[in-house]
């Protein structure tokens, strides 16, 4: 009986394998393997979009990078022809201010020199009129006495004192 | 092979055994001799009732009576329970059990489609195939899109396995078409295998008809699926010389059959030595009719159990693989002359070395 298969296991075996195989296939295998094969592709997918990815940002790195060495020199640049402008600048106004400050003093002096001028022509003035005020009265006293003249011109000296 | 051998050996050798021993023992042994041989026997084939342990009339015992249903030439369909017929014997309807084998009285032909104890574990394992493949197909569903969880993460490794290393490398690329049937018999197998190793389950891949059908269903898939490059190998065998080719037609043509011959007996065998060995072991103790051989026997019969775990799934794998190959050399587009796959099996305990000469 162990080597001689009966015909009823046979038949019910058949049977029953069949409608296993039916079933799984449909309700197991079918969406087990595409469920499979569907995140398979899936994973493969993010792996080459990372790749992907991973070339851009290089890429991106490097513009960046280029972007940057651009910027450097632009603001090199920038910097050194902000060094002359100022430097022009500053010239400018050191020059200006020398002019002014030249010319200030060439008024100054003009003024100082006008001012002199007006006060000694005052002291002129008042010397002369003291001398004649002095001579004035001199004469006056001659008249009396002469020493007493001589008393008088030292008084009058003594008054007016040039200060 | 070897497995082969020793399974042949036991069948062989262990009735002569027992029957040495039960008459040195039977003296001290008040009830009828122990029969080892037939003990086994018993426990890897099949039987129109479950039993599970003790035996009617002596204590605790339980028996699952399982449905008969014969038909009889002339006299029709019946459908009855077994208990009826037990112990053997007993006539009822007109029927009675031979040896497990269920005999008409008046001596007509009776066709017995019986759930049997092997038929009903059959439906049990179907049930929990469906179940379990259910559930792991539910998973990706409910997981869409991420990570495997639970009994579907145990599972899909294996799914893979036998996607890519077995379908894909032996069939090529139009492994898609076959991958359900490789998947289920892998899965059936494997989980029958197991189920057959528990205490009182049946021993469904050790049948004959079983793994019959198997091989049968590969043969026939094999046949329906093939191109002409293959009939072109077996009647036109290339790389031989002429002369040798009408030859060629008939070793070629045995070498069809014996490729799933081999698939039938390898599975057969591997499964019911394991259980005759783990079996024989036990049946040690009772030879003996001492419990100081308990442990010895406990020893081994563990040791064989434990091996059977990994036979199970390996010779799902291989019945799998092999079925693979067949189809893949079947299907295979240009006939590389120097091909491995599809054709070498030299493990087939009926290997015709000639179907394969080039």
């Amino acid at each position: 009986m162990l080597t001689n298969p009966s015909i009823g296991l046979l038949f019910w075996q058949l049977v029953i394998f069949l409608i296993l195989l039916f079933l799984l296939t449909k309700f197991a295998w079918k969406p087990i393997l595409s469920s499979l094969k569907e995140r398979e592709s899936s994973i493969e997918g993010a792996l080459r979009m990372a790749d992907q990815a991973k070339l851009e940002m290089q890429e991106l790195k490097a513009g960046n990078e280029k972007l940057l060495a651009e910027a450097r020199l632009e603001r090199d640049r920038i910097l050194k022809e902000a060094t002359t402008v100022s430097n022009q600048l500053i010239e400018q106004a050191k020059t200006r201010a020398t002019e002014e400050g030249s010319r200030m003093i060439v008024q100054a002096r003009e003024a100082i020199q006008n001012e002199k001028n007006a006060a000694l022509a005052e002291v002129k003035n008042t010397a002369a009129k003291l001398s004649i005020d002095i001579a004035e009265r001199i004469l006056r006293r001659e008249l009396a006495d002469s020493p007493a003249q001589q008393q008088l011109v030292d008084s009058y000296l003594k008054e007016v004192k040039l200060n | 092979m070897k497995r082969l051998l020793v399974a042949l050996f036991c069948i062989l050798s262990l009735p002569v055994f027992a029957q040495e021993q039960t008459a040195s023992v039977h003296e001290a042994n008040k009830e009828e001799g122990f029969n080892a041989g037939e003990l086994i026997l018993h426990h890897v084939g099949d039987a129109h009732e479950w039993h599970f342990f003790g035996e009617e009339g002596e204590g605790p015992h339980f028996t699952l009576p399982l449905p008969i249903i014969a038909y009889q030439e002339g006299k029709g369909l019946s459908v009855f329970s077994s208990h009826h017929l037990y112990p053997e014997g007993t006539v009822h309807e007109g029927l009675k059990l031979e040896h497990e084998t269920l005999e008409a009285v008046d001596g007509y032909k009776v066709h017995d489609f019986s759930i049997t104890k092997n038929v009903a574990s059959l439906l049990l394992s179907v049930v929990l195939l469906i179940v379990v493949f259910t559930a792991v197909s539910k998973g990706y569903r409910k997981n869409h899109g991420r990570a495997p969880k639970g009994i579907q993460s145990f599972f899909e490794p294996i799914i893979i396995f036998v996607r890519d290393e077995v379908a894909k490398k032996a069939i090529g690329p139009k492994y898609e078409r076959y991958l359900p049937y490789l998947l289920t018999i892998f899965f059936f197998i494997w989980f029958n295998n197991l189920l057959g190793l528990l205490p009182g389950a049946a021993n469904l891949t050790g049948n004959l008809a079983v793994t019959f059908l198997f091989a049968f269903l590969t043969l026939l898939i094999t046949t329906f699926s093939s191109n002409k490059y293959y009939w072109s190998h077996i009647f036109w065998t290339p790389g031989v010389p002429l002369w040798l080719r009408p030859i060629m037609i008939p070793v070629e043509l045995i070498g069809v059959i014996s490729k799933p011959f081999s698939l039938m007996v390898r599975l057969f065998a591997n499964v019911t030595a394991g259980h005759i060995i783990i079996l024989s072991f036990i049946a040690l103790i009772f030879i003996f009719n001492s419990i100081g051989i308990a442990p010895l026997s406990i020893a081994f019969g563990l040791f064989i159990n434990v091996l059977e775990l990994l036979v199970a799934v390996l010779q799902a794998y291989i019945f799998t693989l092999l079925t693979a190959m067949y189809i893949g050399g079947a299907v295979e587009e240009h006939h590389d002359h120097d091909y491995g796959i599809g054709g070498d099996d030299a493990d087939a305990p009926l290997h015709v070395s000639g179907s394969h000469a080039h």
